[in-house]
């Protein structure tokens, strides 16, 4: 049900989007922002269908701990977010593999053309998937784990909502073209402007709930998700501080300047993926794997030691996706060094994952969530090692600029954000809605196999990829002359390309099957089936 | 919730502190975990001794090893000049049939030719310098402007089209689209010019051709469409096309011609380098010998 107030701040924005489209001399501006009025306008209409004026009437799930009843309707709209843009950003991430594979054949000018769309499947991934992810899991665990409500009220959908219009914006943003080039910060200032409004009410939410807690301490998983909070906080004003030529118009101009700009880029860029992709998952897999294995953390000394060293270090770590430029050595040499020293603090979190299954390892021949967040783990600590290690300079320059970069990220996207996303959902599901079990296990085997599979068919082709091309392009004759031309270093990786195009369908293929489970779930349904790890079929 | 607990799979104390029933063990950091990190901090400390490292209000430490990246290339490309330095002054000195008849220039000069093709070239002959429509494959005997080592070094140089002085110029002229030639005669000086090579005459009639071939084209491309270097006239009567040999194509180069340009690359690329290009072509075969 909603409130008629909130039919009634939709129908503003709405108009205000409108008039801002109408007064706008630049049409590309006009363009964005009539789609996002049409947007508005949808989401107002719909409100509007569910809107009431009579008492609220009592939802029908309430989750409770004593006296305290969780808000737990926004965390299954978060679910079902989450699993949306994660199939929505898997097949864009197929499609960008099979352009890459046959540019001749996939490519459709002008809107998603293969310039375009790769930041669309970064951007779904990352912040759509993976942030959805961050967002449900977080406010499940922080309420539980504080025994508090979520603060704020409403605010609570707010922020969900302002996400998912964020999220809009800037995907109909890039397909337009419109974009101030930064990766992973492709969206431009107005956009820019709308995330910093969400964020901070998420933040308060957050921190809200935390200091309303009826717990005497605050528990490892939301020091993670505070961390990630706050620091994707500043790295966003930071990075994206820009001047608009115009309030009316899309471009902005960076306050920023040459290698300083690069830098504060990839100080961004870096810590994107060390404060959202593995702090916030760290949150997640700390609050989700107790829970699932039934088993105490492993090490209380542990979590505190290296979450400080992993938030203090990750910070400084940056500068290595610009060795061999024009930024100066010192700053390489320090971003390296601080990429080394990160390896353990990295680490402690791989151990007291794996630990915690100490007394419950059993479960992971009969209980496939288990099995994922054990995967998930083991890809965790295969990427943190691989990072510190590709962050040497002596090995970037073989590895920078090639396929193995964009292999490495993906061990780390596709095996732990991905997997760990997926077991904490399956854990939270039936819980959510009130059911006993999840509609199925055998499928979410066949999902962790057909992941797996996935994820080593693409790790495996793009490492052969990266290091034929890094050798490719530093191989010279007797003469010292180099052999190949870049175009050769790009024919030759085709059936790399295809094994990755067939990689991201498998990996997609699982998401569907989750899909199908959760929906079967959520409308009660239980698929009978013989149990995991039973003789009878072992015998069979 | 607080309250001492020990865990009985492991047999460890627990802190005590209880979240949503996630309890958490006092198991001490692994030895090896603390060891490895303090390893990795020496390593650190020792590191940004050594190199370049931390940044003062004007300058930064130099690292007690001397080394900087600019420094480290100027040295690789130094040695690597060096030891180029010899061979390229002997092509700077040598003629084409001196490079040619001593074996270790001529391989230093196909290899650095091959090396600057890739760079330059294969944008619009290919990788394999084999061609596409609209620019000459390298591999054959079939030579618009001259296929001695000397032509292919004098159009290297220069380029063909660009507004350069010394620049191989020449233009067809559009005999159909300035009303030179009327469609029939175009048609028939196709199926002639066709004729010559057997390719697929469609219409027109190929004597009729012959005579319309005599009057308007034998001038520059040769009595018997043997071609002209000096026009820049290519052979009209093999089976080799620039711009595609069915009739259509034909015609329509005829009707208006397209004009292949190339950039002079004898300023760009100097005087040894274009001499390696030239070589490496000649090695590819299709050069007069």
């Amino acid at each position: 049900m909603t409130k008629i107030s909130h039919v009634g701040l939709l129908a503003v924005a709405t108009f205000g989007a409108l008039v801002l489209a109408g007064l706008s001399p630049d049409p590309l501006f006009r363009l964005h922002f009539g789609l996002i009025t049409a947007v508005l306008l949808l989401g107002t209409v719909v409100a509007m269908r569910f809107a009431t004026v009579a008492p609220k009437a009592k939802p029908v799930a309430k989750t409770r701990d004593g006296d305290v009843e969780y808000m737990d309707e926004v965390i299954r709209y978060g679910t079902i977010a989450t699993l949306l843009w994660g199939i929505a950003g898997f097949l864009i991430g197929v499609i960008v593999a099979a352009q890459l594979t046959w540019p001749a054949l996939f490519n459709f000018e002008p809107f998603f053309t293969f310039g375009r769309m790769r930041p669309l499947h970064t951007s779904a991934v990352i912040f759509a998937f993976g942030g959805n992810a961050l967002l449900a899991t977080s406010f499940y665990c922080v309420q539980r784990t504080s025994r508090a409500r979520l603060f704020g009220g409403d605010l609570a959908w707010f922020v969900f909502w302002g996400y998912q219009l964020f999220i809009v914006m800037a995907a109909t943003g890039y397909l337009l073209g419109i974009t101030q080039g930064k990766e992973y910060a492709e969206p431009e200032w107005y956009v820019d402007l709308w995330l910093t409004v969400v964020w901070v009410a998420y933040l308060v939410v957050f921190l809200g709930t935390i200091l309303m807690r009826r717990e005497p301490h605050i528990y490892v998983a939301n020091w993670f998700y505070l961390a990630m909070i706050i620091t994707i906080a500043m790295l966003h004003l930071v990075n994206n501080a820009a001047i608009p030529i115009s309030f009316l118009a899309t471009k902005s101009v960076p306050v920023w300047a040459g290698v300083q700009d690069a830098l504060t880029q990839w100080w961004y860029g870096h810590n994107a993926v060390g404060f959202f992709l593995t702090a916030g998952f760290l949150g997640m897999m700390y609050y989700f794997v107790p829970k699932q294995a039934e088993r105490p953390v492993y090490s209380y000394r542990l979590s505190i030691a290296h979450f400080w060293s992993l938030i203090f270090l990750y910070i400084w770590a940056g500068p290595h996706h610009l060795h061999y430029t024009a930024l100066p050595d010192w700053a390489q040499t320090l971003g390296m060094v601080f990429s080394i020293m990160l390896w353990m603090p990295s680490w402690g979190g791989m151990i007291n994952g794996l630990m915690t299954l100490n007394g419950a390892w059993d479960k992971v021949r009969t209980d496939p969530i288990i099995r994922m967040f054990v995967i998930a783990l083991a890809f965790y600590g295969m990427s943190t090692f691989e990072g510190p290690m590709m962050s040497i300079k002596a090995v970037n320059s073989l590895s920078h600029y090639t396929d193995w970069t964009i292999g490495h990220v993906h061990s780390g996207a596709l095996g732990w954000v991905g997997m760990v996303s997926f077991a904490s959902l399956y854990y939270m599901v039936p819980k959510l809605w009130g059911r006993p079990r999840l509609y199925s296990l055998r499928m979410i085997n066949w999902h962790f196999w057909l992941a797996t599979v996935g994820i080593v068919i693409y790790a495996a082709a793009l490492w052969v990829s990266g290091i034929t091309q890094g050798l490719m392009w530093r191989e010279y004759d007797a003469q010292g002359y180099l052999v190949y031309s870049f175009v050769e270093s790009v024919a030759v990786l085709h059936p790399y390309y295809i094994a990755r195009t067939i990689a991201g369908l498998l990996y997609l293929a699982g998401a569907i099957i989750m899909l199908v489970n959760v929906v079967q779930t959520i409308r009660g349904k239980e698929r009978q089936e013989v149990p995991m790890g039973s003789p009878v079929l072992a015998a069979a | 919730m607080s309250e001492k607990h020990i865990d009985e799979a492991t047999g460890t104390a627990t802190t005590g502190h209880v979240w949503d029933g996630i309890r958490e063990l006092d198991t001490p950091m692994p030895r090896w975990w603390v060891w490895v990190f303090i390893a990795t901090v020496v390593w650190a400390a020792v590191y940004v001794v050594l190199y370049p490292a931390i940044p003062g209000l004007t300058s930064n430490t130099k690292g007690t090893l001397g080394w900087s990246s600019r420094g480290d290339v100027r040295e690789q490309f130094e040695t690597a000049k060096a030891a180029q330095a010899t061979f390229r002054d002997r092509i700077a000195a040598a003629s084409f049939d001196e490079i040619i008849a001593q074996d270790d220039l001529f391989q230093f000069a196909v290899s650095a030719g091959r090396s600057a093709f890739q760079v330059n070239c294969i944008q619009c002959h290919g990788t394999g310098a084999a061609g596409g429509p609209g620019f000459p494959n390298l591999q054959d005997d079939e030579w618009i402007w001259g296929g001695t080592i000397d032509d292919i070094a004098f159009t290297i140089t220069h380029g063909i089209r660009n507004g350069g002085d010394e620049a191989r110029d020449a233009l067809m002229p559009s005999f159909g689209a300035d009303e030179l030639l009327d469609a029939a005669s175009i048609e028939n000086v196709s199926a002639y010019v066709l004729s010559l090579s057997g390719g697929a005459v469609e219409k027109g009639d190929a004597t009729a051709g012959q005579t319309v071939f005599a009057d308007n084209c034998a001038s520059c491309h040769g009595e018997n469409a043997e071609g002209l270097p000096e026009m820049g006239a290519p052979a009209l009567n093999n089976a080799v096309w620039l711009y595609g040999g069915s009739q259509a194509e034909l015609i329509a180069q005829i009707n208006k011609p397209r004009h292949g340009v190339m950039p002079a690359w004898g300023p760009r690329l100097g005087d040894v380098t274009v001499k390696e290009l030239a070589t490496y072509v000649y090695s590819l075969g299709g050069a007069a010998r």
